[in-house]
């Protein structure tokens, strides 16, 4: 296990301001940048482990909390939430140190002008485990400040002094925190306390009811979309469908005659349509005749061409012992591919903007407002301060809002008319312009040894861009030497007793953009791997459990992912006859250093796979909150099914397709397993990555079983019998 | 042209210039009930479902113009933090909502089909639970579903 974390300094007295006219307190903090050591070992292991790091933004002071008259917390957190239970963790461990209940405590998403966001993004599932230390930190550090001023106010000794819901007590006198932090204008601040023991902890590692329950469930206008500002206008844009389609000049004359219509506006490489309403824009941008330069339309055909093991850029990530030797005849090889993803969150994307000479205001769902507000800076050329980025609850992120570059189009717009506008992307252009997950194509080689062991194991795959081009990290944390960090999530073999293993990564950048979708390479790499490892337990006669057993270490970190395959074996009845007719599969991953294994259970129905079962074995260190972690895992691997059972975008005459819900096939509720149990070990003692890891093993385990049913070996996602 | 009708059991009456305009926009954009989502705008993903006379429609497909006279509920109109409706309350209880962006779509489904089929079988659910959640949570929402029915049966009876 990695330990940089603890490494980082705590929130020390020169890091921590207050200020007055915000409620109460507002209590402010200076972001603690801990990234370090642009080294290639380094890197790579930085993206293997992906230890929690949070990344402050800079070395100004930021709003991090507001304490109000009635005697609540607000926390503006540098995360967004985007359904992945954050906020809720947050609260809780403000609560726990700053001794709250959590109905006293309500999170916002920080906006760039008065709050702190995290430098890189929302993202990579480090969101908890960014924020542990820190946010713990400052919680505790206020909960004394106010208990210093308390005992000045109630003249008693600090020492004597209680805390306990909001209120200090000592000597028979109470206190709220509101009633003491009123009219102090200077504080004493202490050194960072130290922290509770996790034992005293009411609400971390309680099942703590999501604090976005209610507005979730009862309709409440949280999302960017639902955003609006005063006399607002609506818009349209027209972008092309056939990929890399230039702009060459449009015929507007009828769309200015539509009703509601106030203004077309012509760019670049953009048409705008702005209009009274969403609908009105929207018929009217159906009556623009756009032409378009198309110098070539692409086909699945030259995709495959492009992209595939031994073209583009190579870089080897993982080399123990020697290569195999391609002439060798005991060396067995298998190809595996998948296709193109879609993110197909629920919310389109979208922005509503206010230009307003020079001072720009922009309400988004986003995972990234830094990237977003320097983005639209450069564009309109005034300073970062100048642009003020306000992050709502995300309609799903995914990866997707990983790059919200379309703000930039909102702002040109209300620049245009002088008023805010909202710009609302349609689903085609969602699934047009998309930043999909790129295809994959692998080329897995093993050897057995004597005992019917692996003796070398070799994966080799060719991906587009995901880390690499992208939006939100410096070009050194993109790419080290041309490895694209993303595409080798989950790459790199983990069976670290297999004496002579590689991976090779063949990196090339496709003709439209590919970035980051929920676990970046993890599943298809995953799918491949595992896929393959099983197939040769198959042909070595083996158990494929005791197989991959065998094959790592049961001590220092890789013993955790041993545990958690030894416990998803016997959790999930791996062993075990299933009913009839059905077929357990299983598969394990490392993904991020949150180890995960799951078994499945399938069968087959009018030729196609039904999983009924999914047992989860998985470690993710401290679970801060049980209840959102596994509805995390359970999320995940329903989204892992539906990538590796379902979707699938292809390239047909220049044009990404479909562009609609149903034709792009997804899992729905038939297809959502009727049991899924997880079960958790606590191997690190801090929080690790939850979102993303557990989506690893699930396509390769319904193709493990799948291969045990049928005798045959899918090796294409997504996974179809016929 | 002037459409009336009855939304969350107000009534309500609304100028508009095209009788085709989706009653989505009107609800969200006229009425500001946000509540109700634009997802795909062809019927294809859920997330703007609302009742028409107690039947689900989704909304982003249904001229304004049908409206007339008819009564709807949306979201809003379900029930409140105070009195939720049986679905709701099934899907506190069950923590169902991840991003929560198509889940008063997957809600108005629910109360729809509970009207019609008091029980449902697990059958039921997957013939006619088919918007799309992209955080895949089906798993909770099967159990919320079957809580629903539960919650709402015992109070009627």
């Amino acid at each position: 296990m990695s330990n940089k974390e603890k490494k980082s300094k705590g929130i020390s007295r020169r890091k921590f301001l207050v200020r007055g006219g915000l409620g109460t307190l507002g209590v402010l903090a200076v972001g603690t940048y801990v990234f370090r050591n642009p080294l290639r070992r380094s890197m790579l292991e930085m993206a293997e482990t992906m230890a929690p790091t949070y990344m402050g933004s800079g070395t100004e002071p930021n709003l991090w909390f507001e304490l109000t008259k009635e005697n609540k917390v607000i926390f503006h957190s540098p995360k967004v939430e985007m359904g992945q239970g954050s906020f809720t963790s947050f609260a809780q461990m403000i609560a726990d140190e700053m001794d709250l209940n959590i109905d006293q405590i309500t999170v916002i998403g920080a906006a760039t002008k008065t709050g702190v966001v995290d430098a890189m993004s929302t993202g990579g599932s480090l969101s908890v485990g960014g924020l542990w230390q820190p946010l713990r930190e400052l919680s505790a550090t206020m909960r004394e400040m106010l208990k210093i001023e308390a005992a000045k106010k109630l003249g008693i000794d600090v020492s004597s002094l209680s805390t306990k819901e909001g209120i200090i007590s000592g000597g028979g006198k109470t206190m709220t925190y509101a009633e003491v932090a009123n009219d102090i204008t200077e504080w004493d601040i202490p050194d960072t306390p130290e922290l509770k023991p996790m034992k005293d902890y009411k609400f971390i590692g309680k099942p703590v009811k999501r604090i976005d329950l209610n507005a979730k469930v009862f309709g409440d206008p949280i999302f960017g979309l639902d955003a609006e500002m005063p006399d607002m206008l609506l818009a349209a844009i027209i972008r092309p469908s056939v990929v890399g389609a230039k702009f060459k000049s449009a015929d507007t004359t009828k769309a200015e005659k539509m009703p509601g219509v106030v203004k077309v506006v012509l760019m670049d490489d953009w048409v705008g349509v702005i209009a009274k309403s969403y609908a009105q824009a929207l018929a009217a941008k159906y009556k623009i005749n756009v032409d378009w330069t198309i110098e070539k339309r692409y086909t699945e055909e030259d995709l495959r061409n492009m992209l595939q093991v031994g073209k583009g850029n190579q870089s080897i990530t993982q080399k123990a012992g020697t290569a195999l030797n391609s002439n060798d005849n005991d060396v067995i090889s298998m190809e595996f591919t998948s296709p193109i993803g879609a993110h197909a969150q629920i919310e389109p994307n979208g922005a509503v903007a206010d230009y307003n000479n020079g001072d720009i205001t922009i309400i988004l769902s986003t995972q990234v407002p830094g990237a977003t507000q320097k983005v639209v800076a450069e564009a309109f050329d005034v300073d970062t301060e100048k642009v003020n980025i306000i992050p709502t609850y995300l309609g799903g992120g995914f990866g997707r809002r990983l790059n919200t570059n379309h703000a930039v189009q909102a702002v040109q717009l209300s620049k245009e008319v002088g008023k805010p506008v909202k710009y609302i992307f349609t689903r085609k252009e969602e699934f047009q312009h998309d930043l999909f997950r790129p295809p994959t194509h692998h080329i897995m080689k093993g050897k057995l040894n004597n005992d019917g062991y692996l003796e070398a194991l070799e994966h080799h795959y060719a991906s587009g861009d995901v880390a690499v081009n992208a939006l939100i990290m410096p070009r050194i944390l993109t790419s080290v030497l041309g490895t694209d960090l993303g595409a080798m999530r989950g790459g790199q073999i983990m069976y670290d007793k297999v004496p002579n293993h590689r991976a090779v990564q063949w990196h090339t950048t496709l003709p439209f953009a590919t970035s980051w979708w929920r676990s970046l390479g993890l599943l298809a790499n995953t799918f491949a791997i595992e896929s393959f490892v099983d197939e040769m337990a198959i042909r070595a006669e083996k158990n494929p459990v005791d197989f991959r057993l065998a094959s790592i270490s049961n001590e220092g970190n890789k013993k955790r992912l041993y545990d958690v395959i030894k416990l998803a074996a016997e959790k999930g009845k791996y062993n075990d006859k299933p009913v009839n007719g059905r077929a357990m599969g299983f598969a394990a991953s490392t993904d991020a250093n949150s180890p995960a294994a799951h078994v499945v259970e399938v069968s087959i129905e009018d030729n196609s796979i039904k999983v009924h079962k999914v047992t989860c074995a998985f470690d993710c260190g401290v679970v801060v909150n049980p209840d959102q972690v596994k509805a995390q895992c359970e999320g995940s691997i329903i989204m892992g099914m539906s990538g590796a059972m379902f979707e699938k975008m292809t390239l047909e005459d220049g044009e990404l397709t479909p562009t609609i819900y149903g034709p792009y096939d997804m899992a729905l509720m038939k297809h959502a397993p009727k049991q899924i149990d997880i079960h958790f070990i606590q191997g690190a003692d801090i929080p690790l990555p939850v979102g993303e890891p557990p989506m690893g093993p699930i396509g390769a385990a319904v193709s493990n079983a799948v291969r045990r049913l049928t005798g045959k070996r899918l090796t294409d996602l997504p996974l179809k019998l016929s | 042209m002037k459409i009336a009708f009855t939304i969350n059991g107000s009534s309500q009456t609304v100028d508009i210039e095209d009788g085709n305009t989706p009653l989505l926009w009107v609800i969200r954009d006229i009425l500001d009930l946000k509540g109700t989502k634009f997802g795909c705008g062809k019927a294809a993903c859920g997330a703007c479902t609302i009742m028409v006379e107690g039947e689900e429609v989704r909304s982003c497909s249904y001229a304004v113009k049908f409206a007339e006279g008819k009564k709807i509920t949306t979201i809003e109109g379900l029930g409140t933090p105070e009195n939720p409706h049986p679905v709701q309350q099934a899907w506190i209880e069950e923590v169902v909502p991840q991003c929560g962006y198509c889940q008063p779509g997957f809600m108005m489904a629910t109360a729809a089909l509970l009207e019609k089929v008091p029980n449902p079988t697990d059958d039921d659910i997957d013939q006619n639970i088919i918007n799309v959640c992209r955080c895949a949570t089906y798993y909770r929402m099967r159990k919320a579903i079957h809580r629903a029915a539960e919650i709402k049966n015992n109070s009627n009876s």
